[in-house]
């Protein structure tokens, strides 16, 4: 069970807390009409599936009821960063730092 | 009669005689005894049977590891299976069995079995053997598994109370013993808050049975006092017969503490068992080392014992379990065992040293008291049968593989044997980190990870090491967690002893080959030999996970705590590979079988999950309503009058809404108040439809998709003002349209200035519906409800019975509709007058099934139900929903013109009329075109509700079917298991009232 901090209510609390709520940082296209079906396509239905770092949202549904984005590890578990929605992250996805972890594994 | 009972010694109240059962037979111990130490005592040899040979058991070890003495504990409701014999306190009156042997252990007759198949019964045999004729796998399974004993669950509730408890700490130490005791009491110093927490009845793991010297004090005075400095301590909590089950993410730790078992199969009032959770700062694994045992010839024989089980047995409970006894050990530690036999009067066979001449204290120690030491030898086989009577011992090469001389017999009734020691690493590879192997220690201990390791678990088991460690680590835990280390605890004194390397022996060398030698067991519950590993090798499995699968090596309720390095050990040998090439399996919680009631706690009953009732719930009682569950509210489903059948409450129901006037609780229609200048806006990307011109005081229909362009949810939003609407959704969907709406807020337009609010609990909504509802409505309200003050899809602020009301006249039964909101808590009083208004009319209450009926025979769809997110609004029919010329391109549009949802043979809403008008369609059933053709069908569609109608006076469906929409006046086929194939006819979903009249009447 994970302990995630909520970035606006500035705690740490229980997984049990909040929902998971997918990738992180998918735009949504400003005028869809302009997009072939295959463009549409990648925004609706195409979603990484890394082995290492990831960034996600959660929702703190039975908190602060405020999306908010986490930089999670996938295999380890271990989260580096939680920010708001609208902040960047600050470590952005690095593929050295992927190798490094799943030798660590 | 205790015939093992010493007279002196051990930590046992002898005042305080307890009597207790096993298998039918009344024994006597004493308080402080454990059940396993009491059956010893009392001279019980054979506990139980084995898994798949039936071989008689007897007990193995004092500790975690047992794998024989796996009882099913306690009666009837509060019943256990499968707690260890070894961790059992004993209480008067425990009542406990073998799980396994029929009719019973003495007597066994799957032991005939046993012995016939034995050498036919290799490993995948329940594969090689049961897999033909396949469908008689079943019958097979149900007779394999009551062989096998695996324990009963209890079969009525569970009369014990659960629960519980939470905590933050900031060192959190695991195992009880003399480096866990170190560490708390070094970490606590520091003023840190410490927990600290053991498996057993009594903190101090392997020195209570020690007979060193400490500080000019024996080693267990010197425990005592340091337990009782660990208790005065105010940040310390001690938790003793407390098993930390589980390592989870994020330093979470799962703790069972067994309160009550220890005084009495059911104590009243009180929890039994209560499951800590504990996030920690910093946790420290203390968890020691188990002894390994030796594989050797009929190593199973009941008498055949851990070294070191002798020791805690003769030491903490005053028990002998033998008079004549043979050690076999690889290392130093073991010869303690020996010694303390000795001491304790009985006699000492001999020590049978595997390794060449050696020398250290406590060899001298032995060979001073007399004791015939035999070292380059081991004992290759034991012989009897329900007890050991004597056992064959042989000279072995230095390596300890081969047997190089004749072999002699020696009579005894107890062999101890020592391989040396395992650390108790499963905790630390939860998370997936695997053990290291070390040559030095002979033994895994654990991986990197967050956690500290102190004492036996990291490979140091001399008392002095171990005290050091836990010292040094209990600073740095506190220092981890942020506090400032002080001056360490002084390390007493104690005088090391000159000790001599152990040998790596797992697998003791027999004359005969490993296959034609007397099995020699690995796993011993779940009856796995060394030459079942070696056969299963030879089979071509040499991952050590899947000889753990094939073989069922560690697959028992013991979880092959006592076998798994031997069997790796042994994989190894025959693969010629190394231990750690070979690997280990991971271990993955529970450390020990934990019973279900811990687990699930407080929450069971009511409690479970929680329940949502209306204002006018107790009402619904008093009028004899059924209910459905709806989400978590408990929603009136019919209100059976006289002994009604359901059928017959339905159709007078739907009659009297439709002729007279009916009433529904649908206080459960989720409600979100949306406020802010840019409410419209919103609403305007959120729906499929406008919301620009609807204007204040009117209600309008929407249906929201998610971005694929299906339905996901509908409802009514009205207008309040300019910057304010009400928006209904569907019951089970409330919450979720509520995150989706924040969802697009936050996310992606958190420029617009927009609100949400669940008010779903605020108001208490009851929809009347039929012509006379305006009648009824007129009787407890004064506001002007006429056709031309509140038209069709509108709402007005008014009073009803006295109370302030927002009407709503909008209508999901076709008939002339007010949905009347008031405030919750009056929300009952308002229902009572309304009730008392509408008794001149017949006023009738529906449930959630009339309400169901009567808005399909409108062709009115439920979300969820004739959708399944898949369903678009175009397959639905329902263009009208769609607004094409919004500015803003609303979520879910751009999907409507992908290619996949622009086909014309996609899946579209249609009714069905049944060929026998009486035969309600099943829902779900599956629509074929050609009932002709051969299997598997070609499935165009499927029924997604069905109805009898009594205002039609026949059975109608709504479906989804290929292209449906241009298939009216069509037949189709409806196929049924059980041969019957119904046929129905193709048509409108709209079966009454298709002009949309009713609801307009005067």
């Amino acid at each position: 069970m994970l302990q995630i901090h909520c970035p606006y209510c500035q705690e740490y609390r229980e997984e049990e807390e909040f929902s998971y709520a997918g990738q992180a940082h998918i735009e949504r296209p400003s005028e869809p009409e302009s997009l072939t079906d295959q463009e549409w396509a990648q925004y609706l239905f195409f979603r990484k599936n890394p082995r290492g770092l990831h960034h996600e949202m959660w929702y703190h549904i039975h908190g602060c009821k405020q999306f908010f984005n986490v930089c999670r590890h996938t295999v380890t578990y271990q989260i580096i960063s939680s920010y708001k929605i609208g902040d960047r992250p600050e470590l952005e996805q690095s593929k050295a730092v992927d190798k490094e972890s799943i030798n660590a594994n | 009669m205790q015939i093992n009972r010493l007279n002196h010694g051990g930590n046992i109240d002898r005042n305080q005689v307890l009597s207790f059962q096993f298998n039918g037979m009344t024994y006597q111990g004493y308080q402080g005894d454990t059940l396993a130490s009491a059956l010893l005592a009392n001279g019980v040899n054979v506990v139980g049977r084995s898994f798949k040979y039936s071989r008689p058991r007897g007990i193995m070890t004092a500790d975690a590891q047992e794998p024989n003495a796996i009882f099913q504990i306690g009666t009837n409701a509060s019943t256990i299976p499968n707690p260890r014999a070894t961790q059992t306190p004993l209480y008067d009156n425990l009542v406990a069995s073998s799980t396994n042997g029929w009719p019973n252990v003495e007597f066994d007759m799957m032991a005939g079995i046993g012995k016939l198949g034995g050498a036919m019964m290799p490993p995948g045999f329940y594969y090689k053997t049961f897999m033909y004729p396949q469908s008689m796998w079943m019958n097979y399974e149900k007779l394999i598994r009551k062989g096998a004993g695996l324990g009963r669950s209890p079969m009525t509730a569970d009369p014990d109370r659960y629960d519980t408890m939470h905590h933050h700490c900031d060192v959190m130490i695991i195992g009880g013993g003399v480096a866990g005791i170190m560490a708390a009491l070094n970490a606590a110093q520091t003023g840190a808050n410490v927990i600290i927490c053991d498996e057993q009845e009594q903190l101090g793991g392997q020195t209570l049975s020690s007979t060193e010297t400490v500080n000019d004090i024996t080693a267990t005075q010197w425990l005592s006092q340091q337990i009782e400095q660990l208790r005065k301590q105010e940040n310390i909590l001690v938790l003793s017969r407390s098993t930390t089950f589980g390592y989870y993410d994020h330093n979470l730790i799962g703790i069972n503490q067994r309160c009550t078992d220890h005084l009495g199969e059911h104590v009243p009032h009180s929890t039994r068992q209560r499951v800590h959770k504990v996030r920690a700062k910093q946790i420290v694994l203390a968890t020691g080392a188990h002894e390994r045992p030796l594989v050797y010839g009929n190593n199973d024989i009941p008498g055949c014992m851990l070294a070191n089980a002798i020791s805690t047995y003769i030491q903490c409970y005053a028990v002998i379990p033998g008079n004549k006894l043979v050690l076999m050990t690889t290392n130093d530690s073991a010869y303690q065992a020996a010694i303390d036999w000795h001491d304790a009067g009985r006699q000492v066979m001999a020590i049978i040293d595997t390794r060449p001449k050696t020398d250290s204290a406590i060899i001298q120690q032995a060979q001073n008291k007399g004791i015939n030491i035999i070292f380059s030898h081991a004992v290759i086989e034991v012989q009897g049968s329900k007890r050991v009577n004597s056992v064959n011992i042989a000279p072995i090469n230095n390596t300890g593989d081969n047997v190089i001389g004749p072999a002699i017999n020696i009579v005894c009734d107890t062999v101890a044997s020592s391989g040396g020691w395992s650390p108790v690493l499963h905790l630390s590879s939860h998370l997936g980190q695997k053990p290291l192997w070390r040559d030095d220690i002979i033994g895994f201990v654990p991986g990197q990870n967050d956690l500290l390791n102190c004492g036996a678990v990291s490979g140091k088991y001399a008392l002095l090491s171990v005290i050091e460690d836990g010292i040094a680590t209990g600073g740095k835990a506190a220092e981890l967690s942020g506090f400032e280390r002080l001056t360490d605890l002084p390390i007493p004194d104690i005088i090391p002893q000159i000790t001599a390397a152990p040998m790596a022996l797992f697998h003791v060398p027999h004359i005969q080959t490993t296959s034609r030698a007397p099995k020699q067991f690995v796993d011993y519950q779940n009856d796995v030999t060394a030459a079942a590993i070696e056969l299963a090798n030879r089979e071509g499995f040499e991952s050590i996970e899947h000889v753990k699968r094939y073989t069922a090596l560690g697959f028992g309720t013991d979880q092959g705590k006592l076998g798994n390095i031997n069997g790796i050990a042994i994989t190894a040998k025959s693969l010629a590979k190394t231990i750690p090439e070979t690997g280990t399996t991971i271990f993955r919680p529970m450390y020990t079988p934990t019973t279900m009631g811990a687990l699930a706690g407080a929450h069971v009953k009511q409690l479970f999950a929680p329940a949502r009732f209306t204002a006018m719930h107790q009402w619904h009682l008093q009028h004899g309503a059924e209910f459905e569950d709806v989400g978590q509210w408990k929603r009136p489903w019919y209100f059976p009058k006289n002994g009604e059948s359901m059928q017959q409450a339905l159709l007078r129901e739907c009659l009297a809404t439709r002729n007279s006037v009916g009433i529904l609780d649908a206080s459960t229609l989720g409600k979100i108040d949306i406020q802010g200048k840019d409410a419209r806006e919103f609403l305007n990307r959120i729906y499929t439809n406008a919301w620009s011109k609807l204007g204040i005081g009117k209600c309008r229909y929407g249906v929201m998709c998610k971005e694929d362009g299906m339905i996901f949810d509908d409802g009514v939003t009205s207008c309040i003002n300019d910057h304010h609407f009400i928006m209904t959704t569907t019951t089970g969907g409330a919450a979720g349209v509520l995150q989706w709406l924040e969802l697009w807020h936050q996310t992606e337009w958190p420029e617009l200035e927009v609100y949400f609010t669940s008010v779903t609990d605020h108001w208490t909504t009851m929809t009347i519906s039929g012509p006379n509802s305006r009648k009824v409505l007129q009787k407890v309200c004064q506001d002007d409800v006429s056709k031309q003050a509140l038209p069709f899809m509108s709402w007005i602020d008014a009073t009803v019975a006295g109370v302030k009301a927002r009407i709503f006249r909008i209508s999901f039964t076709g008939e002339l509709s007010f949905e009347i909101n008031v405030p919750a808590n009056l929300g009952l009083s308002v229902w009572q007058h309304i009730m008392d208004a509408g008794a001149e009319f017949e006023i009738t209450p529906y449930g959630t099934e009339t309400m169901h009926i009567l808005r399909a025979e409108k062709g009115f769809i439920i979300v969820g139900q004739d959708t399944d997110g898949s369903v678009t609004p175009q397959d639905l029919d329902m263009n009208w929903v769609i607004s094409p010329n919004k500015s803003f391109s609303c979520i879910g549009k751009r999907s409507w013109d992908r290619i996949d949802t622009k086909r014309n043979d996609r899946k579209q809403m249609v009714g069905l009329k049944a060929k026998d008008t009486n035969q309600v369609l099943p829902e779900g059933a599956q629509i074929v075109l050609d009932p002709q053709q051969k299997l598997p069908m070609t499935m165009v569609g499927h029924v997604t509700s069905s109805y009898f109608s009594a205002c039609l006076g026949y059975s109608f469906a709504l479906a989804l079917v290929k292209s449906g929409t241009s298939r009216y006046g069509e037949t189709v086929y409806l196929p049924q298991a059980n041969g019957q194939i119904y046929e129905a006819e193709i048509c409108s979903p709209i079966f009454y009232d298709p002009k949309g009249e009713r609801q307009h009447v005067e």
